[in-house]
Formats: C-alpha cells, structure tokens, sequence
C-alpha cells in the first residue's frame, strides 16, 4: 500500500427527487479517503445507500454536492463521457448480476474494456486470465452457456483486463452458493494483492468485509462507524 | 470506429434471426416500392404503346389535298416508316335487296399503317385480299345494318367489289369517329378506278408516321408547323391522343406514388416499432458498456452501424424481391393479367426506390436508437432506472430530419409539392391523433378502471395498457398508421376505379342516334326499349350562330385583326372537328384553339361556326360549374337568358361572366348573359355541348335529338341498329364499341395494377401488424413467464392478451379508419378530382379483418412463450 490517495470521497451527498416532488436524500455528507492497494468493505442494512455510494464513486453518477477524486483526479464536474474515460483508464466493475454482454463470447467479454481504449492486441493476456479464474477451455462461450460462478468469474477476469487502479464490487458473490461464492472470494482478493489493486467492495456479508483492510458501515445514508478490520 | 464495427457485428449475432424478422418489413416495404417503381415505369410504357395505338402512328399529318412531292420528300427523310391515307366521303351501294345506299368514308391505305396496335377483320386476313383492287372491307356495322354477308358485292362508282370481310378493329378510330360514317377500305388503285377521287376536292389526305426511338413527335410537329406554315395541315400527335385520355393517366401515376408512399411509410413503421423494441432489451448491454468506458456516442454508433445495416440489407433484398416479384409475377399470373408487360428492369426506379428506403430506415431507426445516449451506467447496478424521461435535445431534430424526408421523398413521389405536403400533413395529423390516443388510453386505463366488478383477466389485460414497458403508444401508433395506410389504399382504390369506369366501361353508351326529329323520338325510344337497349342519355339539339358578343356583331369583329386570328381559325375549321370523340360532332374540339389563345386574339372560327347548343334543368355528370351560377331554368319574361358556356370556349370568346351574348336561332335572336362557366369531360362518350341553355326558353325552337343506349354486347347493338334503320331510315347510328374497346382496354389495365399494386401494400402492412405484435412480444414474454410461474392457466394468460390486443386493436382500427376517410375525401377531392366513394363493406371488412389480425396474431406469438417451461424461457430470456 501506497501513501498516495486513489480515492478520496468528501461530504458526499445525493439527493433525489420523488415522484410526488419532494426530495429523498439517500446519502449525506459522506467522507473518506483511500489509498492505493488498500481494501475498503462498504456495509449496512438494505436501503442505507451502499450502491448509491458506489455509484458515486466510481463516477457513474453525479453527485449532488460533495466531490470524488480518483488517481487525484475529480471527476464529480465531468460531463458524462469524461467520466467514461476515467472508468475505462482507471476502474474496474464486478456486478452482483455479472452484467456481462449476452450477445458476446466469454472472450469478448473480457476484451470490450482494451477494445474500447482502440487497443486490439491483447488477446493473448485476455485468454491468460480467463485461464487464472480456470476457464481457459470456455472462451467461446456465451454467457448464457456459463453458470452463475463461471459468469462472474468472467466478469472478474473482464474487470482486471484494463488493469484498473481501483476495482468496484457490487456484492459479487451476492448470486452464488456457499463453495463458489468462497472461491470467487479468493480469486478477487488473490487477484487484488497481485495486481496492486485497490478494492472497494460492497457486501451484506460481514465475513467477506472482515478480509477487507477496512470496514465503513452506513445507515441511512450516513457513515455510523469507519474501521479497521 | 474498429471497436464500434466490431461490437456491431458481434452484438448482432445472437440476435440475426430477430433483426431478420425487424427487417421483414422494411423488406417488403422497399419491395413494394421498387415494384410499384419499376411496374409502374413498365405499365407507363405499356400504355404508352397501348396510346399510340390510339393513333396507330407517331405522328399523323392530315391535309385538305394531295401531299405535294416536297411535303413526301420531307416526311421520308424525317426516318422510320411512313404510310399514307386517303379518305372521302360517298355513297356506297348494296347490290343486295332493295339497292340501299349508304353514306360512308372511303378509304385507301398503303404502307404499313397501323404501326402500333392492330387491325382487326372478320375473316382474320381480309385487309390482304384488298390487294386484288376488287376487294373492299366494311366496317362491322355496315354489315350488321344491312344484312350483308361476307362475298356479297357492294359498288362504289364505277367500280364494284366483293366483300372480303368486316373491319372490327383499327387503330386511329378516336379520329376517325369524328366523321361519323362508317368507313369501307379498298386499296388506293381501285380507288382510283371507282373515279370518285376529286382533285383538291374533299378527300383528306393523311400521311402516318412511326419515327425512330427517341424522336419527339411533339417536338416534331412543331418543326413541321414551321416548315410548312402556308400548308394548312393538321398534326395529331400521340401527346394529343394521351390528352384525350384525361386525367385518367395523371390519376393511375398518382395512385402508384401514394402506393409506394404508404408501401415505404409502413415498412418504416414497422422498422421503428421493431428497433424501439430491440433497443429497449439492449438497455442493460448499453449500460455494462458505460461503465467499461464507453461514451454515449460509442453506444449510440454501435447500435446505429446495426441500424445502417439493417436498412442496407433490407434495401437490398427488398429490391431484389422487387425485382423478382415483377419477373415471377406475370410468369405465374400468366393467365390472369390482362395485358402483357414488357418486362425491363427500370433501374432508376430501383435506386430511387432502394435509396429512399435506405435514408427512411435509418431516419426512423434514430429516433429510437436516441435512448440509447442517455442510459445511464446505473442501469448496471439497478436495472429499475432504466432511461432517462428528460427529453433528448437531438429527438425535435430527428423528428424534423425524418419530416423533411418524409416530406421529400413524398414531393419526389407524387411530383407536386402540394400534394407531396399534404401526404406529409396527414401522415403527421395521424401521428399526432394517434400518439395522442396512446396517452389518453394509458391514462384513461390507470385513472378508471374499477378493480369491481372486472375479473382479474381482464384488469391485468387493461392494466397492461398503463403499466410500466407498456406498448400501448407503441401498438397503438404502429397499428393505427398501418391500419390507417392500408384502408386508405383500399377505399382511394374504389374511388379512383370508381372514377376510372365512370370514364371507361360501365354504363356507359356505346350506341348512339343522331339526327332524330322531334316526332320521330317517342318512336325511337319505344323500338329501342323492345330491343332491350333503353335510352340512358339524350339530349336536344337546337342549332345556332353568334350573332353578336357585347353588343358587337360578329361581322364587325372579324374586320378586326386586332382581336380576332383570322387565318389559325380558318385552319381550325379545316380540321373538321379535331379533338375529343363526341365534342367534335356537337361543339368542335377542345384543345384546338391553343395558336389563338397563345396570340391573344380571338380564333374566327368561334365566331363563325354553327353552335349546336342544348338545353337542361341541371348539369351532368361529366361537367362541373367552374365560376359563376348555373341556372336551370329561365324565369319567364326576363329579357335576358342566363347561359352556360364551357371554359375552353369562353377563353377562346374571351368571355367573362355576365357578357351578352346574342345567338342567332334559326333567324330568331335570343339576348343570353353568361351566367356560368363549365368544365367539360370531353372524352366522355355522350352528348355534351359548348353553351347550354336553361329549361324554359329553347324547347319551342326546331330541334334533332341525339339519344344514346348501352349495348351489352355486339350483338345486341346489331339488333338495336338493324331495327331502327328497318323502321327510321333518317336516323344515323355510330357503334363507339370500336373506340370504347381501345379505351376500355387501357383501363382495364389500370384496374388491374391498381388492385394489384394495393393488394401487394395490403399485405405489407399485414407484416408490419405482424411484426409489431411480434416484437411486442419479447417486451412482455418475462411476466407472462413469471405469471405462469406463479400458477396462471394458459387460458388465463390467453384472456389477458385478448382483452389488451382487442383495446388495442379497436382503438387502431377505429382511428386509422376515421384517418383513412378523411385521407380518401381529402386525395379524392385535390389529387384525383373526383367525388369521393365510400364502399362501406369494404371499409367495414378492412376495419374487422384488422382487429382480427391484431388480436389473432397477438396470441399466436404469446402461443410459443406458454408452451415452454418457465425456466427455459427464463433463462433464455435474461
């Protein structure tokens, strides 16, 4: 772990407007800061704001005051597509519903990130991790012909393809069983330490947080407690 | 751009057989509009030819004397082949029986006359044997009238021949009839041995051309003019033919544009509902690629490459089958079409065709595809958010690209702005009134719909009109254009068939009495009802002469070359009645006074000929007030008879309303004011007139009548005539059967294709219905599972897609039958100039069979999603 800040979050707060005009405001005044390589595990009660935290964070939604920084850089006044930049550089994304494309092959999959970047050389590295999450033989597959554990180890081995600096976990083993859900544990955080990584995991799972260096608990939208594992 | 063809191409593959099925109907769109493109290029050459045989030439040139040798050498150096004509009026006597005479035209032809069309003879080949110089060919009707057979002898002159057989048939007869005498071939040496031909007496003398391919005969005849401008011949070009035609043609071209208007418009529909469909389950991908790091705009393009794609493939195979149908079409339908296509391939239709298609495709696959900018990334972490409702700033520029095209392509299709703007205007009123609709129903089924006393079934079936994802604005704006195209073309189908048999077949006469006394009326009406040919029309006839217009005689006014053009009318009366059937015989042509006009002056021959004039309480069918008030009936006493006059010939008198005129009736002088002004259908077949007197003043003056009947066959007309000349020997007869064929036979052409044409369009809106509940189908086939989970019967699922289908295809066809009227009243009274039809089992038939299509299909495409396990399609759908 580095002293550097690769994300650093200040009176983060996001409000939104309800159907009947009045205002829900689902996260308020949220801060912390987080090194390069460090791990964080963002828990709490359904509805206390994780997601919308993470959201935040990794710039795929705007703020509705407070800032984000990501390698230093802040990216709560970019427009859209310079967020979309950011995220390709820098972030990686594994989604409680793998979220991979249905209509592209396992290896497709995980080269959309350094395909998107204009780079169409690194095949070879996209195979190579797909053999590290022990699918090297399923590269031809579509994601429909994957179980659940074989789809999110897709999904992970597409969220290093970039080689982020910080990668984003939505309750990744929040759709597996007990076996699959530790291996897949054991795949990110090996996966994590390897690469120099830093970690931002979402989860109701308080075992999968205490592997993280560190836990930030939230309730109602606000941070009740900030420590370390 | 690598990674957006890349991801196009790879995205696509899963999906090939549902954009296959997207495409369906943008196929048959550009399908029908390349067919109806290049069938119509091949129908307008079609009748083209079938119009020149009208004429049976290029360009005929007649003259009042023999041609002189400078003329000849002129005519054979313009190339292509010329035929020459002489023909007189004579007696013609029957050797058989009592003697009878008869005045006929005699005629002599040399070369090869008829050019297009064909010569028809009762034995097949008689005309062949007028070579022998004893030979003559009599017209059918000569031989019906007076009992003569084949091999009896005639004499004409000196001379006397055989009769090799009766002429059923010739091309150029519309010129012919204007004589109105039955006419005798022979060839041109026995003419002159019969010694019957004056010099410079009566004969006229007609030259026929067929000029080379690419030679303008228009243009030509202009040419000629010039040259021979002291020669006083008359051109007839096939042009002047078409006119004669009206607007029949201008009609069938502009029904063929709004086909393959409403063909492209319905396969756009049905691109856009399709695509808005396939774009909505593309939502989750779009965003998983936002949160990799694609821009809006990469996800826009990929999506748009797809679109592109889609549109090229379907402009291709659309084109292709275009193409194919036209090819395989008369092959199969060999004994069905009534004509034979000349079968070509019109390239420019094609690329026009493909071209528009392609540009519509791709502009009605924006306005969907714009959602597709605006998915947030979040999507991927809660699917609930979907699309943003704000509206995109891009979508009031796409709906205005798509407008201009829309609206281009429409000018481009019909060749008038005006009516160009008006398919546009009521293409968007549709949309409108539609999408509209939509919302009041989504509102309207959220807002009232009681949970008592309606079965579950059914609130789900109406719940699924306002519900999130629900495709009520989708069904509703797809299904009411379609519905709303496709009766449209069913009722403008009626109404311009309706228009084109009121011109052409029908009831319309083909037998008519001239020259039938007052006394003599009551008779002719009785022998013809016993021959079971009632009279349909009659008409008075009174003859007169200007006497004065404004208060200036007529002897003073052409002392003044200023305003009269003294010599063009000369010519004009030379021509004997050039112009439109039956207006020659009552009025004069129509169309002969164009010189005059173009001078300024008025033609002489307006002043001076003999007005054949009627009287009536009421216009015809055939005429239409165009300025002032038509009266019909004189009130007693006034000094003053209101009249009648038809445009043509107040422009040529250059007459306004309210100008005295004062006719000469038989020695009598009658003080008139032109009270209105009238279009005349001149090429109806029946009695129409130049000026026409109200009821109440002409009735005591010495009058004929012309009387005409519908002869259901030859042979009822045969009798009809055999039986008036038996007992009214002063009355002539003339059989239009001859003319009527040739314009019958063009007609029934046009009926052909145009019921063709809208069938072909019927049957891609059915896709497009089809395609549009098909699409709908993979939106909703997720619940239906989930329902089927949770225990529902597939008799319940059945009865919640027949409540919302039949809401849905209700509304549609209700809508789209009100647009589709108001579109039929609106064309029928600004394109096709006509009284709108309105065939109201037809509309009713077209309105049911569109709500069974919607509801039928809706639940066959369910059908498939209730027949599979839960789980299957679950997780083949997610």
């Amino acid at each position: 772990m580095s002293d550097q800040s690769m994300l650093k979050v200040e009176r983060l707060t996001k409000t939104y407007r309800t159907a009947a005009g009045g205002d829900l405001t689902v996260l308020r005044e949220v801060s912390f800061d987080l090194r390069a390589g460090a791990s964080v595990a963002i828990v709490g009660p359904s509805g206390s704001g994780k997601t919308t935290l993470l959201g935040l964070c990794a710039g795929l939604d705007r703020p509705s005051s407070g800032t984000v920084e990501i390698a230093g850089e802040s990216i709560g006044e970019m427009n859209e597509d310079a967020r979309a930049l950011v995220r390709n550089a820098q972030v990686g994304f594994v989604f409680q519903n793998f979220q991979l494309i249905p209509t592209l092959t396992a290896l497709e999959n995980v080269l959309v990130p350094v395909e998107l970047a204009g780079d169409s050389t690194r095949e070879p590295e996209a195979r190579e991790l797909l053999g590290r999450v022990g699918l090297g033989a399923r590269c031809d597959h579509y994601p429909v012909q994957l179980s659940g554990g074989e789809q999110q180890r897709v999904a992970l081995a597409r969220a290093f393809m970039n080689r982020p600096k910080i990668l984003f976990c939505d309750e990744p083993t929040g759709n597996l069983d007990g076996d699959t859900a530790a291996a897949m544990v054991e795949l990110i955080f090996g996966l994590n330490r390897e690469k120099g990584t830093t970690l931002v995991l979402v989860t109701h799972d308080l075992e999968l947080a205490k592997k993280c260096g560190r836990i930030i608990r939230l309730k109602g939208g606000v941070v009740v407690s900030d420590e370390v594992a | 751009m690598n990674f957006i063809l890349k991801m196009a191409w790879r995205d696509s593959r899963a999906s090939r057989r549902r954009l296959a099925l997207f495409s369906l109907s943008i196929v048959l769109g550009i399908a029908a509009l390349t067919g109806i493109g290049s069938m119509g290029e091949n129908l307008r050459r079609t009748v083209e030819l079938q119009t020149k045989s009208l004429l049976g030439s290029d360009l005929a040139v007649t003259a009042r004397k023999p041609f002189d040798e400078e003329a000849m050498k002129y005519f054979r150096g313009v190339g292509g082949e010329v035929a020459t004509e002489v023909a007189f009026a004579t007696q013609l006597n029957f050797t058989k029986g009592a003697g009878e005479r008869k005045l006929v035209q005699l005629v002599a032809m040399s070369g090869g006359f008829p050019f297009y069309g064909e010569l028809v003879t009762t034995p097949a080949g008689a005309l062949a044997q007028l070579a022998d110089g004893q030979s003559a060919l009599l017209e059918e009707t000569l031989l019906v009238q007076f009992g003569v057979q084949v091999g009896d002898e005639v004499r004409l002159g000196a001379g006397t021949f055989k009769v090799a057989g009766a002429l059923k048939k010739i091309p150029g007869d519309a010129a012919v009839i204007a004589l109105f005498s039955p006419r005798v071939f022979i060839s041109p040496a026995a003419m002159e041995a019969t010694g019957l031909l004056k010099k410079d007496g009566f004969a006229r003398h007609r030259v026929h051309l067929k000029l080379r391919p690419g030679v303008d005969g228009d243009a030509l005849a202009r040419t000629m003019k010039e040259r021979f401008q002291g020669a006083r011949f008359q051109f007839d070009t096939v042009e002047e033919r078409k006119r004669q035609l009206g607007t029949t043609l201008k009609d069938i071209y502009s029904f063929l544009s709004l086909v393959g208007f409403v063909a492209l418009f319905l396969g756009a529909v049905g691109v856009a509902s399709a695509v808005h469909v396939y774009i909505k389950q593309k939502v989750a991908t779009v965003a998983v690629l936002r949160c990799l790091g694609a821009s809006g705009r990469t996800g826009f393009a990929i999506y748009l490459v797809q679109g592109i794609g889609l549109g090229v493939v379907g402009s291709a195979v659309g084109a292709a089958l275009g193409v194919a149908v036209q090819f395989v079409l008369p092959v199969v339908m060999k004994d069905f079409l009534p004509f034979e296509v000349e079968l070509f391939i019109a390239w420019a239709s094609l690329a026009k065709g493909a071209a528009a298609g392609l540009v519509i495709c791709v502009l009605f696959t924006l306005l969907p595809l714009l959602t597709v900018r605006r998915v947030s990334p979040l999507v991927a972490l809660r699917s609930a958010l979907g699309e943003t409702a704000r509206l995109d700033p891009l979508t009031p520029v796409v709906y205005v690209a798509i407008t201009a095209a829309v609206l281009g392509f429409a000018i481009l299709q019909t060749g008038h702005w005006q009516t160009g703007l008006g398919f546009t205007g009521m293409m968007a009123l549709g949309f409108g009134l539609l999408g509209g609709l939509a919302k009041l129903v989504s509102w309207a089924a959220k807002k009232f719909v009681p949970r008592k006393p309606l079965t579950y079934v059914v609130r789900q079936g109406l719940a699924n009109l306002h519900r999130p994802n629900n495709r009520t604005v989708l069904l509703l704006l797809s299904l009411g254009l379609g519905t709303f195209l496709m009766i449209n073309l069913v009722l403008v189908r009626a109404t311009i068939l309706d228009k084109i048999m009121g011109v052409g077949a029908g009831a319309r006469p083909n037998l008519m009495f001239f020259d039938v006394q007052d006394d003599q009326y009551p008779q002719l009406e009785k022998i013809l009802k016993d021959t079971g040919t009632p009279i349909t029309v009659s008409a008075p006839i009174v003859t007169m002469k200007i006497a004065s217009i404004r208060g200036q005689p007529v002897a003073e006014l052409l002392q003044d070359e200023t305003k009269v053009l003294t010599r063009a009318g000369a010519a004009k009366e030379a021509k004997g009645g050039k112009g439109g059937g039956l207006a020659a015989r009552f009025g004069g042509g129509a169309n002969a006074s164009q010189p005059a006009r173009d001078s300024g002056r008025i033609p002489s021959w307006t002043l001076t000929r003999e007005y054949r004039s009627s009287y009536r309480g009421k216009i015809d069918e055939t005429e239409k007030i165009s300025a002032g008030q038509w009266i019909g009936r004189a009130k007693a006493g006034e000094p003053r008879v209101p009249v009648s006059v038809e445009e043509g010939l107040a422009k040529d008198l250059q007459l306004a309303l309210g100008d005295e005129i004062v006719f000469d009736v038989q020695g009598v002088p009658m003080r008139t004011y032109v009270a209105s002004f009238r279009t005349v259908e001149w090429q109806r077949m029946q009695p129409n007139f130049f000026v026409l007197f109200p009821e109440g003043v002409l009735e005591p003056a010495p009058k004929t009548f012309a009387a005409a009947v519908r002869a259901a066959t030859p042979a009822d007309a045969a009798r009809a005539q055999a039986a008036v000349a038996r007992e009214l020997p002063g009355i002539s007869a003339i059989d239009l059967a001859l003319i009527l064929q040739t314009f019958d036979g063009i007609f029934a052409k046009v009926a052909f294709v145009i019921t063709f044409m809208a069938g072909f369009t019927v049957v891609t809106g059915i896709v497009v219905l089809v395609g549009a509940i098909l699409t709908g189908r993979f939106q909703r086939i997720k619940e239906t599972v989930l329902l089927r989970t949770l225990g529902a019967t597939r008799r319940q699922l059945t009865q919640i897609q027949l409540v919302e289908y039949a809401v849905l295809g209700v509304l549609a066809t209700v809508t789209g039958g009100v647009l589709a009227i108001a579109g039929n009243a609106l064309l029928a009274h600004y394109v096709f100039k006509t009284s709108v039809s309105l065939p109201v089992p037809a509309l009713l038939a077209s309105m049911a069979a569109a709500v069974a299509v919607t509801v039928i299909t809706g639940l066959l495409a369910n059908r498939g999603v209730a027949d599979h396990p839960p789980l299957e399609v679950l997780r083949n759908e997610t």
